[in-house]
């Protein structure tokens, strides 16, 4: 077969470019996290780890997290049903709503939080009155990157349930399934990789979420910093082996990231080329 | 009455769990995304138009928009051409490693943008590994807009390969053996054949990373350095505006930065659309 470009000279041309550029755009910065983090030896970089503020941003990222995804995960379930099973007036109009935190500013995010419920917000003096503080505490962090992170888990099920139909599930009805076994029983086997997929996503995005909760956490040492947010702190304190040490756990985990869509991609080929 | 209606169009369904689903949506969407929105709308309502005016046509927020359009699209257009040789370089050819360099695109959604922004601000220094030489060649990157365009393109990177990618491996391959049983040579053959089938997913992914660029803050901040009228981008400004208590200058500046990313979301959308119709044959 004859194709475009197959020519041996610029083939070697075309992948010579790419793998350089790759290796210098997307290699590179990869490598020297882990470099400069290591910088000062292991012993430096376990004593930079096991730092009290750390462990604290460590801890502090992780309660958003595990707060974060599993409300995501319930409402972009609910929301792919809604707008994949039915049709109703506004179905356009509520997908389109759903995209407005992708196009976003990670700041502008953070503001219109902090309107609402700074001390001056509207909710924020109401809420002040009974000695609840959202802005610049933990619940104003797991907000924020619940409105950065929401359309994720939808967006990965919508196209996929829209192409799958309904057909099986009205099957299911007219045997007499309840809603929560056709959901339990046919759909959730029909979207677990979507599903699963959109929540990697969700993960890494509210791992690191950086402009947003920079905004709402008034950066409190100890109290309320988020992993990304010591990594600034600490670069700005120009302790550059500690900000790359605390960079380091999330490159980490941005390489667990990929490796998993890798992996989801790759049983899902194989699927289909077996089916 | 309009809950009878949809309450009347839902008991023709078959499925079960509408009311449940559009109430969990409604009261998620509210909460979450509108409730915060219309807190800026109440707070721009505040000021007079005059207000308003003088609010973000100040010099340094004019050279702020400047800088950010700028960079962002210097940065969009660099993704353009290189998720295009990636997109073609990963569907058309086999080489080792190829699986891996598939696997890194995806490296600037799934790295934190801080952590991108202090590891490029590093490399990129004066003292950095790419900096240091660069800077002997007289090209400084860092504190220039040039270090902001770089973060920008590296934070928006996937956008282009991945809408490029699928429609590239869908093309069939009686495109390409007609172009060249012609004798059509390579850099003419795949301009007037292959880029037609493209070009809507490279100007849809084009514009993506472009309104992503615009809005970008984690991974331009470092690099950036921040120097008044030079190095200071929009979504910067707005922060200073807030550590220094000034909501409504941050919020006048927010909503200019809103809009400008809401319409251009629109229009790619829009764009989109009439692609895709064309594509399954329906409409003109």
């Amino acid at each position: 077969m004859i194709r475009i470009g197959d020519a041996p000279g610029v083939r070697r041309l075309l992948i010579g470019v790419a793998l350089v550029l790759t290796a210098l755009f997307l290699l590179l910065p990869l490598v020297a996290i882990f470099a400069q983090a290591l910088m000062g030896g292991i012993d430096l970089y376990w004593q930079n780890l096991s730092d009290r503020y750390t462990l604290a941003a460590i801890g502090l990222t992780l309660l958003v997290t595990l707060l974060t995804v599993p409300i995501n995960l319930v409402f972009g379930i609910f929301l792919a049903w809604l707008v994949t099973r039915f049709n109703f007036p506004g179905r356009r109009l509520l997908q389109t709503l759903i995209d407005i935190p992708f196009a976003v500013s990670p700041v502008v995010a953070g503001l219109v939080y902090l309107l609402l419920y700074g001390r001056n917000g509207w909710l924020g003096g109401w809420l002040d009155g009974y000695d609840i503080q959202i802005m610049f505490a933990w619940p104003g962090i797991v907000l924020v990157t619940i409105f950065v992170t929401c359309p994720f888990v939808a967006r990965e099920l919508i196209p996929l349930m829209q192409a799958q139909g309904a057909r099986e599930e009205e099957a299911a009805v007219t045997l007499g399934a309840s809603g929560w076994t056709i959901f339990r029983r046919v759909t959730l086997p029909k979207i677990r990789h979507a599903l699963l997929y959109g929540v990697i996503l969700t993960n890494a995005r509210a791992v690191g979420e950086f402009g947003a909760v920079s905004v709402v956490a008034g950066a409190i040492r100890g109290q309320t910093n988020t992993l990304p947010l010591q990594v600034e702190q600490l670069y700005q304190d120009y302790n550059t082996v500690g900000a790359f040490t605390s960079a380091s756990l999330l490159a980490l985990l941005a390489l667990l990231t990929l490796a998993a869509k890798a992996a989801l991609e790759w049983r899902a080929a194989r699927r289909e080329s077996l089916a | 009455m309009i809950a009878a209606t949809l309450r009347r169009r839902a008991s023709r369904r078959v499925l079960p769990g509408f009311g449940l689903s559009l109430g969990v949506t409604l009261t998620f969407v509210s909460l979450i995304l509108l409730l915060p929105l219309t807190s800026l709308v109440g707070q721009l309502s505040q000021l007079s138009l005059s207000q308003y005016w003088f609010l973000i046509s100040d010099p340094r927020i004019l050279a702020s928009y400047r800088v950010t359009l700028l960079a962002a699209a210097v940065a969009a257009l660099f993704n353009a051409a290189f998720g295009l040789l990636m997109a073609w370089v990963l569907v058309r050819y086999e080489f080792p490693g190829k699986r891996l360099v598939d696997a890194l695109m995806d490296l600037p959604f799934a790295l934190p943008t801080a952590v991108a922004g202090v590891t490029l601000a590093t490399l990129y220094s004066s003292q950095g590994w790419v900096g240091r030489w660069l800077e002997t060649l007289g090209l400084p990157i860092a504190y220039t807009w040039v270090g902001i365009a770089l973060a920008m393109a590296f934070t928006s990177i996937p956008f282009v390969v991945r809408t490029v990618q699928p429609i590239l491996e869908d093309l069939p391959s009686e495109v390409d053996e007609a172009a060249v049983t012609l004798g059509a040579r390579d850099g003419h053959a795949f301009r007037r054949v292959i880029l037609p089938h493209l070009w809507p997913a490279l100007v849809t992914g084009t514009g993506l990373a472009f309104v992503r660029s615009l809005g970008e803050f984690g991974a331009v901040i470092f690099i950036a350095g921040g120097k008044p009228f030079e190095t200071e981008i929009t979504s910067l400004m707005i922060f200073v505006k807030l550590q220094e208590y000034d909501y409504a200058g941050a919020t006048a500046v927010a909503s200019i930065v809103l809009a400008t990313s809401l319409a251009l979301l629109l229009v790619i959308n829009l764009w989109q659309g009439r692609f895709t119709r064309r594509l399954h044959g329906g409409g003109a």
